[in-house]
């Protein structure tokens, strides 16, 4: 047995403290968090012993507000400050939203970054406002049950979910006071779950129907490696159109005008939703409805209608099945097994079409609302260093294509869709005009050729090209997307190294600025407070580092130089000494500090792990050598 | 290549610097490669081991890309050797295969007009598919003479086809979603 290891009192790290991680899959309907506990994920209920959190929102107030289970109740009573389903507006601007066809009862505001906010009782919110909302009541369940801090979050997002909704996501999970260690795909999350990659070695194909979304997913496992081939979806499609399809079917029997209130419509999509829920366990439903007016209206809806209704919905999903098995170069006989993800995977007939088009039945053991959380929970627990000895790998893929406007309005596509992340591809540019001395730098998102049809993902211009002839200058646009599916984009002028580089924010997200000021008001404290917080980031992040750096050395000391070793042995100790005390910003230099004296040593590192998986050993033949 | 720890694609990967390799112990090394330089090895490393991770990741996915490819690893093979591409101007002097060309363009540009468009651009991706699987053959033997102009232009040759089966897969699924 392994003798425990003590540290040395008033010593910061401790590193064989468990540290502690969930998932959260942040839902179009329900949300949830999941943890591993005794090395089981399990999703944490609430006081209430409620596992599922409904995504809903109200208002109330400037400082008041309900999420959950009492903001949907309520939801019909308020439904101007009643939030739901706020991940469909996520990363996106008023004209998309004009264009999801579904009528939403808010009212919009655009401020001039485009960023379009919901006009509230407690202010105008931004989807992301209201998505970190939903996050921090799921942190203080997961920290409540846990009993302690996070030290780093998985936040889940459908495979489908280009840059911006990306993006917004991981700027929600900022907002709540999380460290998103990744932003994972939901789909690959639930295959985790499964864990399937014990189980099985081929390639198998995750069908995820929420309340609001669908993805397809075809993977390939291999000893602990799950590895996208190809994903495809609809960030627009899910249970909630269903609903829409079975209400509108209830408006027109009852005769309901189509531009009833409010209150109606969401009294109308419950009943839709309860008659969807009861038609995968009777034949029929029995529905009854009171109109505006005070009558009562009573019906029944057969399964046989019902699958009218929703056939056409379902087909489209198969559809896109069928264009991503293409994808992935693989046909249904392919595949050997199919889980099911989303509550909508519960409806009966999803399952039989879905069992139809594989020609196998589909796996449904896990909880379809769960699955995903759980899936999440697993690869926190991984990433934030619990289990160091793990061979788990996800390998995903960018779900569609980046690319550049170019001349004329054409999209240049730089890194095609189902390309595997992390990625970094660059192409050349040059000027339209003589003695041109800057360039837009346009970046799309989208399979189609105008750049009109795209998503717009950011513009930023390289200024200080020298005059040249037109033609004459060679701009390398460099494309780096990270293991989040998010983007990076350099651009630089060959001749004098003139460069110019974004993060993507993209047109539809918050600022940096915005967000840091959003995280000083949301605390609604005095200045002492919001300087705690940081004091106590930044010993977070001290801590991290230094633990990695020691582990490091531990590992691989004998690469080091005695110099080299005294160097980063003086920065730890220098960072060790500032991070008891309580001046962050001199601990943030030391943290720098630190990472300038061990970036050669790291180098070296990785060159030194890439040899040795080169020459066809395992890597823990060379670090437990017997 | 941007480090010093590679010559090429196929030292990074340990293999011999041939066209004809085994597709099998290629994903092997592949997996093996990413579990050393992926990301979410690094998720509680330093910021510089991090982002160090991501390039080298990174690096990783474009050379297991390029080596996957027949037609991307003949024409990375080609450029070892001293050979140049010049994109989109370069065209084929073969008149059979630029009669080919055109039949497939007016196929495809005519498409809308069919009977049954989804059958008729099927047949031309199982054509397009056919010919492809011919010239990586050709590529092959070629390579293997050492036959470097000859090479280059079957690899444009291949280069089209790429293009092509990519216009016809977008049409494609364009009708599958019109069903």
């Amino acid at each position: 047995m392994a003798l425990l290891q003590i540290s040395e009192p008033g010593q910061s790290t401790k590193p064989h403290e468990r540290r502690l991680a969930v998932g959260i899959d942040l839902g179009t309907t329900n949300s949830l968090v999941a943890a591993l506990r005794s090395g089981v994920a399990e999703t944490l209920p609430d006081e209430n012993g409620h596992h599922l959190l409904p995504s809903v929102v109200q208002y109330r107030g400037i400082t008041e507000l309900l999420v959950g289970e009492q903001a949907k109740r309520l939801a019909t009573t308020d439904p101007m400050n009643t939030i739901i389903s706020v991940k469909r507006l996520m990363g996106r601007g008023l004209a998309d939203i004009q264009h999801l066809g579904t009528q939403l009862p808010y009212e919009f505001t655009q401020t001039d970054t485009a960023m379009m906010r919901i006009r509230t009782a407690a202010g105008d919110k931004s989807p992301i406002e209201v998505s970190a909302d939903i996050l921090r009541v799921l942190r203080q369940r997961a920290e409540a049950t846990l009993g302690g801090e996070l030290s780093g979050v998985v936040i889940t997002v459908p495979a489908y979910f280009d840059e911006a909704q990306r993006q917004a996501t991981k700027d929600a999970g900022k907002l709540a006071g999380l460290n998103v260690m990744r932003l994972l795909n939901e789909p690959t999350a639930a295959a985790v779950a499964y864990g399937l990659d014990k189980a099985t070695e081929g390639v198998i194909a995750v069908y995820d129907l929420g309340g609001g979304t669908f993805d397809i997913s075809i993977l390939r496992l291999n000893k602990g490696v799950f590895e996208v081939l190809a994903t495809g979806g609809d960030t627009a499609l899910g249970g909630d159109d269903f609903d829409r399809l079975i209400a509108e079917w209830i408006m027109q029997q009852a005769g309901i005008p189509r531009d009833t209130g409010h209150a109606q419509l969401r009294q109308l999509l419950q009943t839709a939703c309860a008659a969807k829920e009861a038609l995968s366990q009777q034949v029929s439903a029995d529905v009854s409805i009171t109109t505006d007016s005070g009558a009562t209206w009573q019906g029944m809806l057969t399964r046989e209608q019902m699958h009218a209704l929703v056939d056409p919905l379902i087909q489209k999903t198969l559809t896109t099945c069928r264009r991503t098995l293409r994808d992935a170069q693989i046909d249904t006989t392919a595949v050997q097994a199919v889980v099911m993800v989303g509550g909508s995977t519960r409806m009966l007939r999803v399952r039989e079409r879905i069992g139809e088009f594989f020609g196998t039945s589909p796996m449904v053991d896990i909880d379809p609302d769960k699955v995903v959380a759980l899936g999440a929970a697993i690869q926190a627990d991984i990433l934030v260093g619990n289990k160091p000895d793990d061979e788990m790998l996800l390998l995903d893929v960018i779900p569609l294509s980046l690319g550049l406007e170019t001349m004329g309005g054409l999209a240049e596509k730089i890194i095609p869709r189902n390309t595997t992340i992390p990625v970094a591809r660059a192409q050349e540019f040059t000027t339209f005009k003589d003695g041109q001395t800057a360039m837009t730098i346009h970046v799309v998102q989208g399979e189609r050729e105008l750049v009109s049809d795209c998503r717009s993902l950011a513009r930023f211009s390289l200024q200080g090209i020298p005059p040249m002839v037109a033609g004459a200058a060679r701009i390398r646009v460099s494309f780096q997307v990270d293991a989040d599916g998010l983007l990076s984009v350099t651009a630089r002028e060959q001749t004098t190294g003139v460069e110019s580089h974004v993060q993507v924010k993209p047109s539809y997200g918050l600022t940096d600025i915005e967000i840091e000021q959003m995280l000083r008001d949301s605390m609604n404290h005095a200045q002492a407070d919001v300087a705690a917080r940081t004091l106590r980031e930044e010993q977070v992040d001290a801590d991290r580092v230094i633990e990695a750096v020691l582990a490091a050395v531990a590992v691989d000391g004998e690469l080091l130089g005695a110099d080299e070793r005294q160097r980063i042995d003086l920065a730890v100790a220098k960072l060790q000494q500032l991070r008891q005390g309580n001046d962050p910003r001199a601990i943030k230099t030391a943290i720098a500090q630190l990472d300038r004296a061990t970036q050669s040593f790291a180098e070296r590192r990785m060159d030194r792990s890439v040899k040795q998986a080169l020459s066809g050993h395992s890597l823990n033949e060379f670090i437990n050598p017997k | 290549m941007t480090n010093g720890n590679s010559r090429n694609y196929f030292d990074l990967f340990g293999m011999p610097v041939a066209f004809k390799l085994d597709a099998e112990s290629l994903a092997q090394r592949y997996r093996e490669l990413q579990r050393v330089t992926h990301p979410d090895r690094f998720a509680s490393g330093s910021d510089r081991e991090r982002r160090l991770a991501v390039e080298q990741a990174a690096l990783v996915n474009e050379a297991y890309q390029t080596l996957r490819s027949p037609m991307r690893r003949g024409r990375y093979l080609l450029e070892l050797n001293g050979m140049t591409f010049q994109d989109e101007t370069q065209t084929t002097a073969d008149p059979e295969f630029l009669f080919e060309q055109m039949e497939w363009r007016e196929t495809l540009a005519e498409i809308r007009a069919q009977a049954d468009p989804l059958a008729v651009v099927e047949a031309l991706l199982k054509t397009i598919n056919a010919r492809r699987v011919e010239l990586e053959r050709e590529l092959a033997d070629s390579l293997q003479e050492q036959q470097w102009p000859a090479s280059v232009a079957i690899v444009n040759k291949l280069q089209f086809i790429t293009k092509i089966n990519q216009e016809a897969a977008a049409i494609e699924g364009d009708l599958l979603d019109a069903q």
